[in-house]
């Protein structure tokens, strides 16, 4: 399947950086003609995947950055989310919803992007990284 | 994010207006709770009317603001969640947690 590329963006590893990244991802979804139910969802799972990327990939590292790319592949918007860290070890993350762990404050942004993204994938980087990989169906984009 | 607090009786009301994200609104929120308490609120109101968008570092921010007012014996409820931050609080099961209203005259004779 054709892939439609409709933005790359490099983003220092600070957390302002992400409204920078909504602000772009905003734009780009009303070009697209997502609806106003998937921009929430897509907002918050990208918003959750870029503050990982700074916290937890590149540890707030400013000399690392974090990789933006938005694509549309048929009706699948795709977005790919990179940093330069260490990689990631998803079974070391817990379950949130587990009973000994609901009050905890952290540990939620892989709940998100799992609940308001129809797939998630998790890859390494060529040269150091995580990539997160996250699909959004959506319902006959305008353009 | 911009953040009021008023009291109604004995109730601290902290009124929320924006985002309550990374970064920012998630530390007005930890402040403007811990505020209250140390001015010696025993009974707190969180509104969520005017919220906007709410991440996993925002609903951090409320459960942390549960668990302190909590363990102190201070009784901490929620009003006027908007849909989305009710599908989130749903969605991580925390509705089960927190007392909610859907009214502020509701919320605040709850604590009677």
């Amino acid at each position: 399947m054709p892939e439609d590329h409709r933005f790359h963006l490099d983003l220092g590893s600070r957390f302002e950086n992400i409204e920078l990244a909504q602000v772009v991802l905003r734009d780009t979804l009303d070009q697209i003609g997502v609806d106003e139910d998937a921009r929430h969802d897509v907002d918050l799972a990208v918003r959750e995947a870029v503050t990982n990327a700074i916290k937890h990939g590149n540890e707030q590292n400013p000399d690392k950055q974090v990789h933006i790319d938005l694509l549309l592949e048929g009706d699948d918007l795709v977005l790919q989310i990179a940093d330069e860290g260490a990689g990631f070890d998803l079974s070391s993350v817990q379950d949130p919803l587990a009973p000994e762990n609901i009050l905890r404050p952290n540990g939620r942004g892989i709940l998100f992007m799992r609940k308001f993204m129809d797939d998630i994938q998790y890859s390494l980087r060529p040269g150091g990284g995580t990539v997160v990989t996250m699909r959004k169906r959506l319902a006959g984009p305008k353009s | 994010m911009r953040v009021t607090t008023r009291t109604r009786g004995d109730v601290t009301i902290i009124d929320l207006n924006g985002k309550i994200t990374i970064g920012s609104g998630d530390i007005a929120l930890r402040n403007a709770v811990h505020q209250a308490i140390e001015a010696g609120a025993n009974k707190l109101l969180i509104n969520l009317h005017e919220v906007t968008t709410i991440d996993s570092s925002g609903v951090g921010e409320l459960v942390s603001a549960y668990t302190t007012a909590t363990n102190r014996g201070i009784r901490l409820k929620l009003v006027n969640l908007p849909d989305k931050v009710a599908d989130i609080l749903t969605v991580t099961q925390l509705i089960t947690v927190f007392d909610t209203y859907d009214s502020e005259n509701d919320a605040i004779a709850s604590f009677q």
